[in-house]
């Protein structure tokens, strides 16, 4: 008997060990957060102000703002987007509402998920040879978009399909007894249920595209470039790509720091802004709407 | 009319499903489309010598050699080989000969204002010479050249894989071995996973088995946000912060090692590891739970004996997967782990991974050259790589369905 109660204290003190244990190592992956973050921060909220935000860079880019690296990044995600939002929602729509035949749904999802798994730096290897030199893009925003639009395109499909499985099939059976096609049920009743959460998608994806440096390393980014694009066969300086080479390959890496420092603080803004913006979307939608 | 219309709906929702179809064929067409150019630009290196094209080796006709590998005719020209009887040739030392030397072997007057003799004199160089090995351009080779050319190979997928050199633009011979490169990434990748592992899985345990539902609710977002962060960001932090770190503490010279690669990628791949196992943790259906606890397990228990069994198909599809996150990045790994393509064989010196190789070096190679090719190669290899396991990790979900059922 004594010797159950004081198996039993070990045990006791064990769990509590282990959970502690757990405990510390789960703080310890949000405090690395939590540095990083503040790291940033800190270094960079010194240099930041309305001229850096405006102004091209000076003096080998010792100095001066990243203005043209934030108008290519926009742009970026604006061709991306026109090409892969309205594909691959339609591919969502068609995989969850459309696809009957089970090894051609099975087949695209596996392809799906293979092209969300392929490394960056391969896309970038394939948007050179297809876009840049086969079908005679060169370096340009038309090349880059459509790189990055590929590579968030499983983005959007899985998005799109997790939302539309989300809403309750009582809407649809009603919908078609009162007479509605396939499509006019889809358009009218099934997509605006599910609109917001594909917005996440849309949310989600912009800004995996602002943060991505390999897919635009040989596509569309430009070492520096002090005038802004006029039209989508031009090249574009970009903020990944910027901070890469104020990091690693500037004219004088030492005074150019601090305005890497302040380039980092500006992309991890607008990349944490986005998730936040699409976290936020999904839970107010979410609760509003009650699907499931 | 009524029936006109119906017939013209009936098109109209034909021509949707059309267009619906053709959008979500998309994906499949790119993957393709990627195997497609990737293959054919890769395996191109295989049918092209490791040589310049309007370049030939060429030795004297009593040489008994008549081919040598490329890592040889390497150590030639670096003069770690000097005698022809270390690559089984006859007992003489080996002279060398390259366009660079012309004014060691011959005056200006000889070859002529506009090199018109040096045609000749490479030719009579070659034919007395008996241990020389000559590196002629094809423009200076003369009609009538007495001398033996030496066959070189066709690059090999056996030399490319296992060959021990990366000199992608070295003269006269290019050294394409990606061995430095692939162990370069396998060590970066078992470190980072070694570090990330059991930091994920405590993590994910607690989230799912031990928090509060509203701690949870506080670390969930925290750790997607972590996700978030671009790779180059985190590059740069690893520049700034964890290569100085690990220069100091390990009293190194370059900080920029394969050790401070691990652990940005770790840091990396944590959330890709812990969200999937999680999720994994989460299936497991509180019926069970509630029946190990019920016979007096411990809440440790029944963890360790039910909830991890359950669902360890789901959590070795989260290390696979971030296997396959660690191969596949690119940015951090190019910043942070000194780029010096050689075999490591510590935690603590400079590697080079193929991802880092193909982004610091594809700008700088001529399209449609042999080290654009050898670059698009690795290309197929990291492809290949992430396919089996993407495929890998498809099978396990497969399983686990069916375990479900």
């Amino acid at each position: 008997m004594i010797s159950q109660t004081t198996s039993g204290k070990r045990k006791r003190f064990n769990q509590r060990l282990m959970f502690w244990i757990f405990r510390i190592l789960s703080l310890s992956v949000v405090g690395v957060l939590l540095v990083i973050l503040s790291f940033i921060f800190i270094k960079g909220i010194g240099v930041i102000s309305w001229d850096f935000l405006t102004e091209s860079p000076t003096e080998g880019m010792t100095s001066g703002g990243i203005y043209p690296a934030i108008i290519g990044t926009l742009w970026l995600i604006a061709g991306s987007m026109i090409f892969a939002f309205p594909i691959g929602v339609l591919a969502g729509i068609y995989n969850q509402e459309y696809a009957t035949w089970k090894p051609l749904k099975n087949l695209i999802r596996i392809m799906t998920n293979n092209l969300s798994g392929i490394p960056s730096i391969v896309f970038g290897l394939f948007g050179m040879a297809l876009f840049v030199n086969k079908l005679g893009f060169g370096d340009s925003i038309i090349a880059g978009s459509l790189t990055l639009g590929l590579l968030v395109l499983p983005v959007v499909i899985r998005t799109t399909e997790e939302s539309l499985a989300a809403v309750d099939n009582t809407f649809r059976h009603a919908s078609l007894a009162l007479g509605a096609s396939k499509w006019q049920t889809t358009r009218k009743v099934v997509f605006p249920i599910a609109f917001p959460n594909v917005i996440t998608g849309l949310i989600l994806s912009i800004g995996r595209v602002s943060g991505e440096t390999a897919p635009i390393l040989f596509t569309v980014a430009a070492y520096f470039l002090p005038k802004l694009p006029t039209g989508i066969y031009d090249q574009v300086m970009a903020l990944p790509y910027h901070l890469y080479v104020l990091a690693t390959s500037g004219t004088d890496i030492e005074t150019a720091r601090p305005i890497a420092y302040g380039t980092a603080l500006v992309l991890i803004a607008i990349v944490l802004i986005i998730n936040i913006l699409a976290n936020v979307l999904r839970n107010y939608f979410g609760k509003k709407f009650k699907v499931k | 009319m009524k029936r006109r219309r119906s017939l013209f709906s009936r098109l109209f929702e034909k021509i949707i499903e059309g267009t619906l179809t053709i959008s979500s064929t998309v994906t499949s067409l790119t993957v393709l489309l990627i195997i497609i150019f990737l293959f054919k630009e890769g395996f191109s290196l295989f049918s092209d010598k490791p040589i310049e094209n309007d370049f030939i080796l060429a030795v004297n006709k009593s040489n008994p050699t008549s081919n040598l590998k490329p890592e040889q005719i390497k150590d030639i020209f670096d003069e770690k080989i000097i005698n022809w009887k270390e690559v089984g040739g006859f007992d003489k030392e080996i002279k060398t000969f390259t366009i660079n030397d012309i004014s060691k072997y011959f005056t200006d007057a000889e070859i002529g204002e506009n090199f018109e003799f040096l045609p000749q004199k490479i030719n009579e160089l070659v034919t007395e010479e008996k241990a020389i090995i000559a590196y002629i351009p094809t423009k200076y080779l003369s009609t009538d050249f007495t001398g033996k050319k030496l066959d070189i190979g066709n690059v090999t997928l056996g030399n490319f894989i296992t060959g021990k050199q990366w000199f992608p633009t070295a003269e006269p011979v290019a050294q394409l071995g990606v061995l430095p490169l692939i162990m370069g990434t396998l060590w970066v990748c078992l470190g980072a996973i070694l570090l990330a592992l059991p930091l994920g899985l405590a993590c994910a345990i607690y989230m799912s088995e031990v928090a509060h539902i509203r701690i949870r609710n506080i670390l969930k977002p925290m750790i997607e946000l972590l996700a978030g962060i671009p790779s180059v960001v985190y590059g740069f932090f690893g520049l700034v912060i964890i290569v100085p770190l690990v220069k100091q503490m390990f009293n190194l010279s370059v900080g920029e090692t394969a050790l401070s690669g691990s652990i940005i990628l770790a840091i990396m791949v944590l959330p890709t590891i812990i969200t999937i196992a999680e999720d994994a943790l989460r299936t497991v259906p509180n019926s069970m739970r509630e029946a190990s606890l019920a016979l007096g397990a411990t809440k440790l228990q029944t963890i360790v004996r039910v909830v991890i069994p359950h669902s360890i198909l789901g959590i070795t599809a989260a290390v696979i997967l971030g296997i396959g996150r660690v191969f596949g990045e690119t940015m951090a790994v190019l910043m942070v782990t000194g780029n010096a393509a050689v075999m490591p064989h510590s935690f603590l010196q400079p590697i080079r991974t193929i991802t880092a190789t193909i982004a610091a070096e594809l700008g700088e190679a001529p399209q449609g050259g042999l080290h654009y090719k050898s670059l698009f190669a690795l290309g197929c290899i990291l492809f290949i790589i992430t396919l089996i396991t993407n495929l890998l990790v498809e099978w396990i979900s497969s399983k686990r369905r069916y375990a479900h059922k």
